[in-house]
């Protein structure tokens, strides 16, 4: 009972803000209870500690996986929206190689191996490559899209897994946690990462949302947007520049193989929310922050768990959410709004009919339709009803108060139920006419299309099928059915 | 003004004396997708204030002219120019309704948002839809009689409506010269009816439209000017003149002509 309440609420347009505040509470709720209650004693006083960025090494690692977050859910939502999700996943992989080779040139030249700067340097010259060659074998080949990202993709990936091979052979090369790139190891970030990630993260988002506008165009409508004069290959490139960005500074803390999760996850279950781009945007920067924050924190908590893969499954936690309860797209609304209109539709067939029985008991055209009892069976037959179908609709007309049993086996329509068929009815009658008169459809098809439509007429669409219907001199209140009524009419 | 058409012999469709009052003109203009031609030597001159429609079968590069004419696609030779300029310092004076299912209708935007898309152009680098362009959108839906649908996510319109989003568009360019891809396709009678009298309110604003069209039933109806296409440009002058049953043999014709057979041995070069 309290879900359908609250189901009621989130398909109502005008009561989904509070829905959506109350689902949150409700969620922050559930997340602090089953952090509560976690078993292991000592670490429930370290929670608040952590959530409230008071340990120094946490605040580090957390504000820098939240940065993270949110800058791929924005930049994220684009690449989404552009269709190059496996783009991203690739592009990732391909930095692996010039992680290596930048090592082993820095270690060469007598510098340190590690620096970052540098590592990330080499990470991006690979990740830019790869963009380019796959574009070339695009172009210059029959070769589509994903052929040719596969391909070179396997290529840069296995030379990247030699390099690294070679290099932790090398002798005098302390290649210790060069790996670490590969699945993130966030509890190695210090203040100048963070600093790093900070600017890299502030960077991206200010173009991305400098450029929204060209952006959304160029996803939406390329051709438009070339014909109109916008660079769409340059905007495009920029797209993948942020997105490598993004990429290559979250490498350290997410590792190359989740990256395109932080990027994709958050974009996607922010777009079972929303219709608009701008909230999707938004719940995409916040998904994508609220990942990194409570993934980081709960790896931090259970210390063997890889940062990145508590973040991306937080993320997917959220997905699956979205995906279920979602308002504009999830799972759930949909078939809530469905099973609303199949009960709305066998409601109102089941008024329409009683009307229909109640006409027959009428001696002249002219005369107002008495309201009288009608038998279960004349019913069941008029629509082929079996008796089970017919019961379950009574017994949802009964909870609307439409009908009143007076006598077992048969029915009467209460004053409201008799307005509302009434209403039904003409609403039907009228659409029937309109289709005869202007859809040019014959009077034997009109009933089965009126029927479709019927139920979603709302008040606006009635005033205007009377307007267009004024000249044809309807006397009643309702018009005579413009077909026999036989028992297959549906 | 002398330009390079001028010295050519003159076409029977009456070329108006100066360029730039040339809405369009089309000179030797080829197009191919690797080694297949799509559209080849087409000569085309359109006058000021024409609805024209441009027919032809299948495959015949309605839409390659089309985007040929914006640098959307490759010239591969060739030259187009737009009140007797190249396309490029004419943007503003074209508008485009791309083909429908050209785009995915599931993007998370409003029809508004759509049509607010046309004034762009105008928007520049940087700038956001403003309530001026906001206004201009919500005018422009009204013309298609669409706005009430203006909030409406553009996956909840009916193909009819997708359409009338597009021209609306269009029409927030404010152009000159207007290039519509099959806007007639799969729309319902209603929205058939919307876009002919926007054709005719926008023909009589003096303004031209190529329109890709495909049922030839209502070409006389709708057309003053016409360009019958197949590969080549069969025919293009006044409707009421070149809508014959010659020149419709000759574009849909089902005959392989010596042009079809020279095509058939071009794309299979190199195999």
């Amino acid at each position: 009972m309290m879900w359908q309440t609250g189901y009621a609420m989130l398909v109502d347009r005008r009561k989904r803000g509070l829905a959506v505040l109350m689902v949150l509470v409700i969620l922050t709720l559930a997340g602090g209870a089953a952090e509560a209650a976690w078993p292991v004693a000592e670490v429930k006083g370290d929670v608040w500690k952590l959530v409230t960025l008071q340990s120094y090494n946490s605040r580090l690692v957390i504000l820098s996986t939240t940065l993270l977050g949110a800058a791929s859910g924005l930049i994220g939502v684009f690449l989404l929206l552009r269709k190059r999700s496996l783009m991203g996943d690739a592009l990732s992989h391909a930095t692996y190689p010039g992680i290596g080779l930048a090592f082993l040139l820095m270690t060469s030249l007598g510098g340190e191996g590690k620096w970052l700067p540098g590592l990330l340097l080499g990470a991006s010259v690979s990740g830019v490559l790869w963009v380019v060659i796959v574009s070339a074998i695009r172009r210059t080949t029959p070769l589509k899209d994903d052929a040719a990202m596969g391909i070179v993709l396997g290529v840069f990936f296995g030379a990247g897994a030699a390099i690294m091979k070679m290099v932790s052979n090398l002798p005098g090369a302390d290649a210790a946690g060069l790996d670490g790139f590969v699945y993130g190891t966030a509890a190695s970030l210090v203040f100048s990462d963070f600093l790093l990630i900070l600017v890299v993260t502030g960077v991206v988002c200010g173009a991305a949302i400098l450029l929204l506008k060209e952006f959304a165009l160029v996803c939406f409508d390329e051709a438009f947007a070339t014909s109109q004069g916008w660079p769409a290959l340059r905007l495009d490139l920029t797209m993948l520049a942020l997105v490598t960005a993004v990429t290559v500074v979250g490498l350290q803390a997410v590792g190359l193989v989740l990256i395109i999760a932080f990027l994709i996850i958050p974009a996607a279950a922010a777009r079972f929310w929303t219709h608009k781009l701008h909230v999707m945007l938004l719940l995409s920067v916040m998904i994508g922050g609220f990942s990194g924050w409570v993934g980081s924190g709960l790896s931090s908590l259970l210390l063997d768990f890889p940062t990145g893969a508590v973040i991306v499954l937080v993320a997917a936690a959220i997905f699956i959410i979205s995906m279920m309860f979602g308002l504009a797209r999830g799972i759930l609304p949909r078939a809530v709004r469905h099973a609303r209109l199949r009960r709305k539709v066998g409601r109102q067939h089941l008024l329409r009919a009683i009307y229909e029985l109640l006409e027959r008991h009428q001696l002249d055209a002219a005369e107002p339709v008495s309201n009288l009892a009608i038998d279960f069976e004349s019913l069941a037959v008029h629509r082929s009803w079996s008796s089970a179908e017919l019961q379950s609709l009574l017994r949802t007309a009964r909870g609307e108060d439409h009908l009143e049993d007076e006598v077992p086996g048969r029915v009467r329509l209460s004053e409201s139920g008799f307005g509302e068929a009434s209403r039904v009815t003409r609403n039907h009658r009228l659409w029937e006419l309109y289709l005869i008169r202007y859809a040019d459809i014959a009077p034997s098809h009109v009933d089965r299309d009126a029927d479709l439509v019927e139920h979603v007429l709302d008040a606006d669409i009635v005033r205007q099928l009377e307007l267009e219907l004024k000249g044809r001199p309807v006397r009643m209140f309702v018009p005579p059915s413009p077909h026999l009524i036989d028992q297959s009419a549906g | 003004m002398k330009s390079f058409v001028d010295d050519r012999e003159a076409p029977a469709d009456g070329r108006p004396e100066h360029p730039d009052n040339i809405p369009l003109s089309i000179h030797d203009l080829t197009v191919a997708y690797g080694r297949k031609p799509v559209i080849w030597d087409v000569e085309l001159n359109i006058p000021e204030g024409k609805l024209v429609g441009v027919i032809g079968p299948n495959g015949a590069g309605k839409s390659t002219l089309l985007r040929a004419c914006q640098d959307l696609v490759p010239k591969t030779s060739g030259e187009v120019q737009i009140y007797g300029k190249p396309y490029k310092e004419q943007r503003r004076m074209v508008g485009y309704v791309p083909q429908r299912e050209s785009v995915d209708w599931d993007f998370p935007v409003s029809a508004l948002d759509v049509v607010a898309m046309g004034t762009y152009g105008t928007l520049g680098w940087f700038r956001r839809v403003g309530k001026k362009q906001k206004a201009i959108s919500l005018e422009c839906l009204e013309r298609v009689g669409i706005s009430h649908l203006a909030d409406r996510q553009i996956s909840q319109l009916s193909g009819g409506q997708q359409q009338r989003v597009f021209l609306a568009r269009a029409l927030a360019q404010d152009a000159r010269l207007y290039f519509m891809d099959e806007p007639f396709a799969a729309v319902d009678a209603a929205t058939e009816q919307a876009i002919v009298s926007l054709l005719r309110g926008l023909n009589a604003d003096g303004k031209t439209c190529l329109v890709v069209h495909h049922d030839l039933a209502s070409v006389t109806q709708y057309f003053d000017w016409l360009v019958l296409l197949n590969m080549r440009v069969v025919a293009s002058g006044p409707t009421d003149e070149v809508f014959t049953r010659e020149n419709l043999q000759k574009t849909y014709g089902g005959k392989l002509s010596l042009l079809d057979d020279v095509a058939d041995r071009l794309r299979n070069v190199g195999r």
